[in-house]
């Protein structure tokens, strides 16, 4: 890799890092509600993986989604917009943190049900296929997703059927509270792909150059029609769960001991300072350039008006549905205004 | 026009839909090499006539759904068969959280031109085997819901449903698939979200759809001799629902009965029911009579099984109590 695209990983890797405590921040003020999942800490995987694609490869991850939409080209504005809530979000504030998706790009969409992208991704990857078009599926999930039933329907079809398409494991150790050895029968996670005869890699997901090789040698296999492979990058996250977690469950010396191998810093000093690639003044230059994007952003979604109520209805067909009035059940018209706003309320800590 | 049965129709209709789109593929469990084609033969020797576009599948229905989808919003026009319709309590949140939400969810950015086709229906296979969800699938937006009666609907319907772009949930009946009906050569679609004058009459206005609607043209040839001339409406589809002949019919009537397969309260008979009243209290004899499957799990017993579903004779006995009853 040339010093420009090394560069570029680091720029990438930050801007993802700030646009997360800026989302943070927007929580604390009250501008985003609902749940908010931050990656702080995991950020070399995104960014590995994206590097080693091509720009029309498809993307599906789950509700961790903020840096990955940025990554496949989604602006930090529509992406902070739609944390906001607002009409100029990546779904005019439909979906919100979970659900960001940026189809320029093939990025299909974050999904909020643990699993249950897996089999849309397989499909996806199955009209790939189908079509011949030499495109690669990414589908990025926890490693608590890897115990629920469409992990195995979707490994064992994809492998089946040989499928382009890359199941990466984002292994964080933890589903919510629950550590990966109270949750997996088999914490290595990569060791599941055995059960279907699928070929396997078990990375470390704070070092962004052995996750950009693994994932180049995953796609190549996928291009081939070798079929699909399990990538598990084992990481941690810096912060709770979602802002909804206070945090309390984990041990303070082992969050202490994975800040020490931030991906950030680990790739800024052994790699850009270490190979004199980048001088520390080129870093805080970089750093600052990153701020003010994501100072921009949060602007824009501060000044980006809220979804206009006459779009309710709008797109839950594809075409207008004649007789939708007949029998008053079907389509009300929206009561502007009747409603006060309830997305403030009691809603859990998911 | 020739008879043919209702299978025969769904199996025509996914033919001429395969020759007319290389994208339609048709996806199930047992549909290639059992039998030669599924449980129950609708794709009976389509596999040979489309190579590789008639696949067998794992016994993983939510990953049936699920591919579906994912194929969907890729350039394909899947037909996913799940074997019974017992079976999609196992892709519910593949169908509900995903297949259904897509279009709104993402504001129109991925579109989901899917068909999944499964049959309802009982015959003797107990409880786990013999179930109707037609009310549920009925109530979830972005779903579409189709229930047809004759094989011309079959035919006409599913052509439709194989070309609309939302996702069709398609309810066969076991009960029907042997039934046999006029089909034209000709090619021809029937619209979805259009109920149909089944037969026309002045005394009372019975509203059905799927194998009630077949049940009740029974009951109103048994009613004729009584003397009672019954409208009946076949709504074919479920949602989006279309009552306007209902409504028509009622202001006519008088006296309306809705006829369902599936458990009563809050059932899709009991929503009919309030809005055909919300829209036409003031045209009503008599409040809105409901037919419908008794609330237990279905009985294996030859007698309880039949006990527990609604037949032509069920109608029949409802028509006669509304029609004798003074107001
Ligand atoms: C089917 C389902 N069950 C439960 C939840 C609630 N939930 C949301 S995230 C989560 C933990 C998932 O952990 P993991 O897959 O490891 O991903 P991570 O959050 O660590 O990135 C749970 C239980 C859900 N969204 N979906």
């Amino acid at each position: 890799m040339d010093n420009q695209s090394l560069i570029s990983l680091y720029r990438k890797m930050l801007l993802v890092r700030v646009f997360e405590d800026k989302s943070a921040e927007m929580y604390t003020k009250a501008r985003i509600a609902g749940f908010l999942h931050l990656t702080n800490g995991q950020e070399a995987i995104a960014v590995g993986a994206m590097s080693a694609l091509n720009a029309d490869d498809d993307l599906f991850t789950h509700y961790r989604d903020h840096g990955y939409a940025i990554l496949k080209g989604a602006s930090p504005e529509s992406v902070m917009a739609e944390l906001f809530g607002r009409a100029t979000g990546t779904t005019g504030g439909r979906g919100g943190s979970m659900h960001l998706i940026h189809m320029d790009t093939n990025y299909w969409g974050g999904y909020a049900i643990v699993g249950g992208h897996l089999t849309l991704a397989s499909g996806v990857a199955a009209a790939n296929q189908f079509h011949g078009n030499g495109r690669v599926v990414t589908c990025v999930m926890g490693d608590g997703s890897t115990n629920i039933g469409t992990f195995h329907a979707a490994l064992n079809w994809a492998q089946l059927w040989k499928l382009p398409i890359i199941f990466l494991v984002e292994n964080n150790q933890f589903a919510m509270g629950t550590t990966i050895r109270n949750h997996s029968a088999l914490p290595d996670v990569y060791r599941k792909a055995d059960g279907y005869g699928m070929a396997a890699e078990q990375v470390d997901g704070n070092d962004v150059l052995a996750v950009h090789d693994v994932i180049a040698r995953a796609a190549a296999r996928g291009r081939a029609g070798e079929g699909p492979t399990l990538v598990e990058a084992v990481t941690y996250r810096h912060r709770g769960h979602s802002m909804a977690d206070p945090d309390v469950q984990r041990d303070k010396a082992e969050i202490a001991d994975w800040k020490k191998r931030d991906p950030i810093h680990r790739f800024a000093n052994e790699v850009l300072l270490k190979r004199g690639i980048a001088s520390p003044q080129d870093l805080e230059e970089i750093s600052a350039e990153v701020e003010a994007r994501v100072d921009k952003a949060a602007e824009f979604a501060e000044n980006s008006p809220e979804p206009a109520l006459d779009t309710l209805y709008k797109h839950i067909y594809m075409e207008p549905v004649s007789n939708m009035q007949v029998g008053g059940s079907l389509i009300r018209p929206p009561q502007i205004g009747a409603r006060v706003a309830s997305s403030e309320g009691e809603n859990g800590r998911q | 026009m020739a008879e043919i049965t209702y299978r025969e129709a769904l199996k025509r209709a996914m033919r001429e839909e395969m020759q007319h789109d290389p994208n339609v593929v048709i996806w199930g469990e047992d549909i290639v090499a059992y039998n030669n084609g599924g449980a129950y033969g609708v794709t009976q020797g389509l596999a040979k006539e489309f190579a590789g576009r008639v696949r067998d599948v794992p016994i993983s229905e939510e990953a049936i759904i699920g591919l579906g989808v994912g194929a969907a919003m890729n350039g394909m026009r899947p037909i996913c068969e799940i074997m019974t319709v017992n079976f999609t309590l196992v892709a519910w949140d593949q169908i509900v959280n995903h297949a259904a939400k897509q279009s709104h969810m993402f504001n129109g950015l991925l579109k989901v031109p899917m068909v999944i086709r499964t049959p309802n229906g009982h015959g003797r296979t107990a409880s786990t085997h013999s179930q109707n969800f037609d009310s549920w699938f009925a109530s979830i937006p972005g779903l579409k819901v189709i229930a047809p009666s004759t094989p011309y609907d079959a035919k006409g319907l599913l052509k439709s449903a194989i070309r609309d772009n939302d996702p069709v949930i398609f309810l066969e009946h076991l009960q029907l698939y042997g039934t046999k009906g006029e089909v034209p050569d000709e090619e021809y679609f029937v619209p979805i979200g259009e109920s149909v004058y089944r037969r026309r009459g002045a005394d009372v206005t019975v509203v059905s759809w799927g194998r009630m609607a077949f049940e009740s043209n029974k009951a109103a040839n048994m009613l004729a001799q009584d003397g009672i001339d019954v409208e009946l409406i076949d709504l074919r589809t479920l949602r989006p629902l279309d009552l306007t002949l209902a409504l028509e019919s009622i202001k006519k009537t008088n006296r309306a009965i809705v006829v369902e397969e599936g458990w009563r309260s809050v059932g899709l008979g009991a929503e009919i029911a309030a809005s055909l009243q919300e829209q036409a209290f003031d045209y009503l004899d008599a409040p809105i009579a409901r037919v419908a499957g008794l609330e237990v799990p279905m009985p294996y017993a030859k007698n309880l099984e039949r006990a527990t579903l609604p037949f032509a004779d069920d109608v029949v006995a409802a028509v006669k109590a509304m029609m004798q009853k003074q107001y």
